[in-house]
């Protein structure tokens, strides 16, 4: 085991190499220098090209690369010349905002999509089932905003029952606190991420009632009670460890567009005004911290999946 | 009928794969109703306009928001524009967008991926390491990064996209490979003295089919979905072209005036076009996959 999670590890390492060149390129190709934007338009050539020997933007690409990756090792993720601020105190003033959304949306859905994902198993091709797929079939090809618009029409415009906005406060605990704020945006992102969960877990759940320890423990006697949650959810839930993992670019994403239809002050908002004015080191770092998110995602549910799934262990043994 | 009949059913003429799976399809109510749907907003945005005459390029200030009614069957927007002319224009351009995107992706990731499974070693485990590098970065943001730098149109959103999407098809054609080229035909037409190039061309890929055939359509949905976002957020194709996305995100802005017209009906064909690609990628998964091919021959 130890052995596989130090190869593990090293192709973690070497996909974050990767990224790093490929968002460094992608910068470079986009976005050269700041210089122009600091000295202003009527700048000559030639201070450019002084500002740019003293701040690490002139010489080879594999030096700039160096300067970029140094940087990013010690937390510099560049500067956002727009804002006249660091992108680094830019996310620090966000990112807390942003986790509490995404977080307590993936939470809630991973404790509804379980006991679904059973549900739909169990009962499969009833009328309850029939009615569930439907629903997450059509959340699934729904675009974001879309939900978020009718959301916002049944429950913020009709019924009054919720804000059109979400929280405006940047304090965390404010928000947390602010249920007729949050209360929309996070029950439609819950209801978009469990719409990719629960097929997943439809056909967990269904793979592992077929397996022979389902029909064992159903042969000694044991009640359908017991099976199903002794041996039924905790084979079954083992797929949402990956499945975690592997959603966080989706997740980003879509907090860029909920922050975004909420207008709520998180790492998405930040990336959409980023957009408009066109502040690319802002852009390019957000980029790069989902990246890096992601990777560490991966890696964090691979390695949970070894601890919580000795199968797994077994077969790197032999 | 009876004695006679050989168990397993009678023995008729041998159908092609192919064949069976067309079957397996048609028997799926679901995929005919996706394919269906799908046929139906092709027809409508491309043909649709040979019937239904709109000016949706001069702007006319004096029916602004009209609601639905004689002349506009969907109403007017905020420019005077016919809804339904514009949901015409906006759906070939996120149409087209859907499928040339799926082209690019499945041509790149069908090339990456075959050419990965059969060279494999170190090669391979690069050419893999590339994919994944990809697959980590948040596809949406570079998209709009892209799309912000160098402007978009049809083709270079599609080219984007397509570039952005190919990572999982690569991923799948390479599994193919890697279990079809330890195969006896494959061994044969080598021993044959077939090339590289004829072994991928002649023998992986066209075996791969049906995992690339199942993959267009689940890109295509992908991509209608993500254009539509670029358009939503602003940064998607600009006047006088338009998407499914622009027109929602026009609609936004009178969400609280209660024009419904704007945002649901083209909130619908995004919907229903999206659904219909992920129904009928769902059904051709089931009908060319083998090995879940249900058994269709008449037991006695």
């Amino acid at each position: 085991m130890t052995a596989y999670l130090i190869r593990r590890c090293g192709t973690s390492v070497i996909i974050l190499i990767g990224i790093s060149i490929f968002i460094f390129g992608l910068l470079h190709l986009v976005y050269p220098s700041p210089a122009r934007a600091i000295l202003g338009p009527k700048a000559s050539q030639l201070a450019v090209t002084q500002w740019n020997q003293q701040h690490g933007f002139a010489g080879s690409v594999y030096v700039q690369y160096w300067h970029y990756v140094d940087g990013v090792l010690h937390g510099n993720f560049g500067y956002s010349f727009k804002l006249n601020q660091s992108v680094s105190s830019l996310f620090a003033e966000r990112w807390m905002l942003s986790a509490y959304l995404s977080g307590v949306s993936t939470a809630l859905a991973v404790l509804i999509a379980i006991p679904l994902g059973i549900y739909q198993a169990v009962r499969r091709n009833s009328i309850g089932d029939q009615f569930l797929t439907s629903v997450t079939f059509t959340a699934y090809a729904m675009p974001d905003y879309l939900l978020y618009m009718i959301a916002i029409q049944i429950f913020a415009l009709t019924l009054k029952v919720f804000s059109t906005q979400a929280s405006s406060s940047t304090n965390l605990v404010t928000v947390a606190g602010d249920f007729h704020d949050m209360t929309l945006p996070i029950l439609c992102m819950t209801l978009l991420i469990l719409a990719g969960y629960s097929r997943y877990m439809r056909s967990a759940a269904m793979d592992t009632l077929a397996q022979d320890y389902i029909k064992a423990a159903r042969a000694k006697g044991l009640p359908e009670r017991l099976v199903l949650f002794r041996h039924l959810m905790r084979n079954a839930c083992l797929p949402v460890i990956t499945l975690i993992g592997l959603s966080i670019p989706s997740l980003l994403s879509g907090n860029l567009i909920a922050e975004y239809v909420f207008n709520y002050n998180g790492l998405g908002l930040l990336f959409y005004d980023s957009l408009s004015n066109e502040d690319y080191p802002v852009l390019l770092a957000y980029t790069l911290v989902g990246a890096i998110l992601t990777v560490a995602g991966n890696l964090i549910a691979d390695i949970a999946l070894t601890v919580a799934d000795p199968r797994i262990r077994l077969i790197e043994q032999h | 009928m009876s004695n006679l009949t050989p168990e397993g059913g009678e023995i008729g003429p041998v159908r092609s794969g192919w064949r069976l799976g067309l079957r397996e399809f048609m028997h799926n109510r679901l995929a005919v109703v996706g394919l269906v749907t799908l046929v139906f907003f092709v027809a409508f945005c491309f043909l649709g306009p040979f019937f239904y005459h709109s000016d949706i390029t001069t702007a006319n200030l004096t029916g602004t928001n009209a609601g639905p009614g004689a002349g506009h069957p969907l109403g007017t927007d905020d420019e005077g524009f016919d809804v339904l002319g514009e949901l015409m224009k906006g759906g070939q351009a996120s149409l087209e967008i859907g499928f040339l995107s799926a082209i690019f992706a499945i041509a790149i990731g069908a090339a990456w991926g075959a050419v990965s499974g059969l060279a494999g070693g170190l090669l391979d485990s690069a050419m893999m390491r590339v994919v994944d590098v990809l697959l980590s970065i948040p596809f949406l943001f570079i998209v709009l990064i892209v799309s912000l730098r160098y402007g978009a149109s049809i083709l270079s959103l599609s080219l984007i996209l397509g570039m952005f999407t190919w990572l999982v098809p690569a991923r799948l054609v390479r599994g193919e490979v890697l279990s079809l080229k330890t195969r006896d035909f494959v061994l044969a037409a080598r021993s044959a003295g077939a090339t590289r190039w004829r072994l991928i061309n002649r023998h992986l890929l066209p075996n791969a089919l049906s995992v690339i055939i199942v993959n267009v359509t689940f890109n295509i949905a992908d991509a209608i979905l993500a254009v539509s976002y670029l358009g939503f957020l602003g940064f998607g194709l600009h006047y006088p072209n338009l998407d499914w996305g622009d027109m929602i995100s026009d609609g936004i802005n009178y969400l609280l005036d209660g024009y419904w017209w704007l945002i649901y009906p083209v909130g619908f064909c995004i919907v229903a076009t999206v659904m219909a690609c992920n129904f009928v990628g769902d059904a051709l998964r089931d009908a060319l996959d083998v090995r879940l091919r249900r058994r269709l021959t008449r037991r006695c």
